[in-house]
C-alpha cells in the first residue's frame, strides 16, 4: 500500500524546469531514494513537497488525501518531517529547545493559558520532554542535551536534524542527503539509523543521497532524476547499472 | 565549579534551575524591595527608570532578541501608551481600568504595525518601523485634542484606589510591572510560543517545516512586544510628568535598541544590564564633560605645563558639541557588536566562569565552533 504519491510533479523557476512530470509512490515502510547529479532537482521536490514551493502542475498525496493545498505550517501535523541539506537548525538555542520545538504541531496550549504557564501547559511541556527524550536516546544525543547548537561539530548537528525531524512523531521522514559532510565512520552510524528507523519505529523514509554505498546499503527501492526528469526506477543496484544513469553521472 | 544534576524534568521547566539559583534571586529580591531605604528620593526616581527602561528592555527583547524582527520605531508604542495613559487619567478614568486600556491600546497598534512584518523581512523591515514611528509622531504633533501637542500633557503621580503614590513608592510599582513582565515573558519563553520566536529568529524554513505558523507567531510577538511598551509608557509618563510630542523621538528608539543589544540579545538578564548602562550613560557622559576639564586644567597648573589645561578644554567642548552624544551611543554600539555579541550578559557569564574554575579557565570554553554555510536560496 502506497503512503505517498507524487503525480506528474511539475515546477517552473522562470525558464527552468526544476523538476518536469515527477511521477513516483513511496510504499508504507520501505526506504525510498532519489539520486541524481547536481541540480537534478532533488532538493526541489522535498520543497514542493513540504509545500515550501507551489508546483506548477500535478499532485501530491499523503496517506490517501491530497495535501497539494495544505500550507506548509500543517504539514508536520500530518506527519511529514524533514531535515535539510544545508543544516537548518536554531543555532542559538540549546539542542533540548532544538528538539522541543519539534513537538510544536503537537502543540494544545493557546496563549494566555501560556502567559500564566498554567498547570495544563507544565504538563503538556512534561510530556514533549518525556517524548523528546526517547529520541534523544534512541540517537545517543545524552552528552550533548543542553549544548548550543552553534558549539557542536559539523556531524553531531546532522544527527541533531535527524533527531528534531524524528520528534516530530512522522510516518514520512525526508532526508535531504543525510550523509554530506559526514566521515565514513559517521556515514556507517547514519545508514544504521536509517535502518532501526524503518525496522524499529517503523518509518518509511523518502531519501535523497549521493553516497551510492549508503543508497545500496539501506533503500529498497531508488528513482534517478536527470534535469528534472525521471530516467530510471527499480532496485539500487538495477538503477545503478541502468545505462541512462551511467551516462547522466558521466556527463554524456 | 558548580555542577547541576537534574533529577527531575521539572527542573528544565521550572522558573528557576535550583535552589541555588532561587536563594541568588530572592537576595536580589530583597536587595531591590530594600534599595529606597538607603537612597535619598532623586537616586530612588533614577532607579525608577532604570526599571521601567528594564521593561521597554523586555519588550524590544521578545522582538530583536528572540524573534530576530528589528524594530527602530518602538519610542512611538512607549508615547502611544503614555498618551493613552495620560489622556484617560485626564479624563477621569481610574488609574488601573486607564494602564489596561493603554496597553490594549499599543497591543493593538502592534498588532496593525505588525502586518508588514508579515511580508517584508530585514531592513525594510525596519525601515517601515521608523515610517511608523515618524508618523505617530506628527500624530501626537496635529492630534492636540488629545495630546495637547506642544502645550503638553502633564501627568500627575498616580492615584490607586484613592491612595496617592509617593515618588518612593512609585519605585515599588515600577518593581511590581518589571517583575509581572519578567514573569510572563518567562512563561511566553518557556512554552511553545517562545520556543516559535527562536525558530523563527534562527530558520524560518525550519520553523515554518516543523508547524510553526510565521504570521501567526510573528503577530503574536509583535502585539505582545507593544504591550509591554505600552506598560511602560504608562510608567514612564508619571516619571516624566509632562508629555511632549518630540520625546519619542527616534533617538529614543535608538537608545532601546542599544539598550537589548548592548545588555545581550536573547537575554532577559541583559535587559536589566542593559536599561541600567542605558540610564546611566548620559550622565557619565556629562561628568565627563566637567570633569575632564577641571581635573586636566588643575594638572596645569600644579605641574606648569599649559598643554595639558588646552587639551582639556578641548575635550571638554568637544563633549559639549550637540550630537557628540548620539556618536558616541553609535560607537559603543559598534564596538559591542564587533567585540561582545552577546553584550554585558555574555561578559558576566565569562566572568562568573572565570572565578567558578579558577584556575582552571580556559579562554577556548567560549570559542565557538565556525560556522557552517547556510544556503540563502530559500530565505
Ligand atoms: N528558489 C529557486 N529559484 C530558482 N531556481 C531554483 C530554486 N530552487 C532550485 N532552483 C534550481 O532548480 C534546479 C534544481 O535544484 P535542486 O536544489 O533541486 O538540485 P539538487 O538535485 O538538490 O542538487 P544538489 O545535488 O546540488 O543538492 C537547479 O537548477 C536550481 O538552480
Ligand atoms: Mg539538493
Amino acid at each position: 500500500m502506497s503512503l505517498f504519491q507524487a503525480d506528474n510533479l511539475s515546477i517552473n523557476f522562470g525558464g527552468i524546469k526544476a523538476v518536469d512530470g515527477v511521477t513516483f509512490d513511496v510504499a508504507k515502510g520501505e526506504v525510498f531514494t532519489i539520486i541524481g547529479p547536481n541540480g537534478a532537482g532533488k532538493t526541489t521536490i522535498f520543497n514542493l513537497v513540504s509545500r515550501i514551493y507551489e508546483p506548477s502542475g500535478g499532485r501530491l498525496v499523503f496517506d490517501g488525501n491530497d495535501i497539494t493545498q495544505v500550507p506548509p505550517h500543517k504539514i508536520a501535523a500530518l506527519g511529514i518531517a524533514r531535515t535539510f541539506q544545508n543544516i537548518e537548525l536554531f543555532e542559538h538555542a540549546t539542542l533540548l529547545q532544538n528538539l522541543l520545538l519539534a513537538r510544536h504541531a503537537h502543540k494544545t496550549s493557546g496563549f494566555f493559558s501560556e502567559l500564566l504557564f498554567l498547570p495544563s501547559v507544565r504538563r503538556k511541556e512534561l510530556e514533549h520532554r518525556e517524548a523528546v527524550e526517547k529520541v534523544i536516546e534512541f540517537l545517543d544525543l545524552q552528552q550533548y542535551r543542553d549544548s548550543f547548537i552553534v558549539n557542536l561539530p559539523y556531524g553531531v548537528r546532522k544527527v541533531t536534524e535527524l533527531a528534531r525531524a524524528l520528534c516530530t512523531n512522522p510516518k514520512l521522514l525526508l532526508l535531504d542527503e543525510p550523509s554530506s559532510g559526514l566521515n565514513v565512520e559517521e556515514t556507517e552510524d547514519m545508514a544504521f539509523w536509517i535502518q532501526d528507523i524503518k525496522n524499529l519505529l517503523g518509518i518509511t523514509v523518502l531519501m535523497v543521497e549521493h553516497d551510492m554505498k549508503l543508497v545500496s546499503a539501506v533503500s529498497d527501492r531508488v528513482l534517478a532524476l536527470n534535469y528534472g526528469r525521471p530516467i530510471a526506477t527499480g532496485t539500487p543496484s538495477e538503477v545503478q547499472s541502468h545505462p541512462d544513469v551511467v551516462r547522466a553521472y558521466l556527463g554524456g | 565549579m558548580r555542577f547541576l544534576f537534574k533529577t527531575s524534568y521539572n527542573q528544565d521547566v521550572g522558573l528557576f534551575r535550583d535552589k541555588v539559583d532561587l536563594f541568588w534571586y530572592s537576595l536580589l529580591g530583597v536587595a531591590a524591595l530594600g534599595l529606597p531605604l538607603l537612597m535619598s528620593t532623586y537616586y530612588v526616581t533614577e532607579i525608577s527608570l532604570v526599571l521601567i527602561y528594564a521593561i521597554c528592555g523586555i519588550s524590544l527583547m521578545v522582538l530583536v532578541g528572540y524573534t530576530g524582527l528589528v524594530s527602530l520605531g518602538h519610542a512611538a508604542f512607549l508615547g502611544i501608551g503614555a498618551y493613552a495613559h495620560g489622556y484617560f487619567l485626564k479624563i477621569g478614568i481610574p488609574w488601573i481600568p486607564s494602564v489596561a486600556m493603554a496597553v490594549v491600546i499599543t497591543t493593538a497598534c502592534g498588532l496593525i504595525v505588525g502586518l508588514p512584518a508579515l511580508r517584508m523581512t530585514g531592513i525594510y523591515l525596519t525601515i517601515a518601523t521608523l515610517a511608523f514611528a515618524l508618523i505617530i509622531q506628527e500624530v501626537f504633533n496635529h492630534w492636540t485634542a488629545v495630546t495637547q501637542g506642544f502645550d503638553g500633557l502633564p501627568v500627575a503621580m498616580p492615584v490607586i484606589f484613592g491612595i496617592s503614590v509617593s515618588k518612593a513608592n512609585f519605585y515599588y510599582l515600577c518593581l511590581f510591572f518589571l517583575v509581572l513582565s519578567l514573569w510572563l515573558t518567562r512563561n511566553l519563553l518557556r512554552s511553545p510560543t517562545g520556543r516559535a520566536w527562536v525558530a523563527i529568529r534562527d530558520s524560518e524554513i525550519a520553523a515554518q517545516s516543523m508547524g510553526v505558523h510565521l504570521a501567526i507567531y510573528k503577530s503574536i510577538a509583535f502585539a505582545y512586544s507593544a504591550g509591554l511598551m505600552g506598560l511602560a509608557g504608562a510608567l514612564y509618563a508619571h516619571k516624566i510628568s509632562h508629555l511632549a510630542p518630540d520625546i519619542f523621538n527616534i533617538l529614543l528608539s535608538i537608545n532601546f535598541l542599544l539598550l537589548v543589544i548592548v545588555g545581550g540579545l536573547g537575554s532577559l538578564h541583559g535587559t536589566i544590564f542593559g536599561a541600567i548602562f542605558v540610564v546611566l550613560l548620559p550622565p557619565i557622559i556629562s561628568i565627563l564633560r566637567d570633569e575632564i576639564p577641571a581635573s586636566l586644567g588643575a594638572a596645569a597648573t600644579s605641574t606648569g605645563i599649559a598643554a595639558i589645561g588646552a587639551i582639556g578644554k578641548a575635550i571638554g567642548g568637544f563633549l559639549a558639541k550637540p550630537g557628540v552624544e548620539a556618536g558616541i551611543l553609535g560607537l559603543i554600539l559598534v564596538l559591542v557588536i564587533l567585540l561582545e555579541p552577546l553584550g554585558i550578559y555574555g561578559r558576566w557569564v565569562k566572568i562568573r566562569v572565570f572565578f567558578s574554575t579558577f584556575p582552571m579557565y580556559k579562554r577556548a570554553t567560549f570559542k565557538r565552533q565556525k560556522s557552517y554555510m547556510k544556503s540563502e536560496r530559500l530565505r
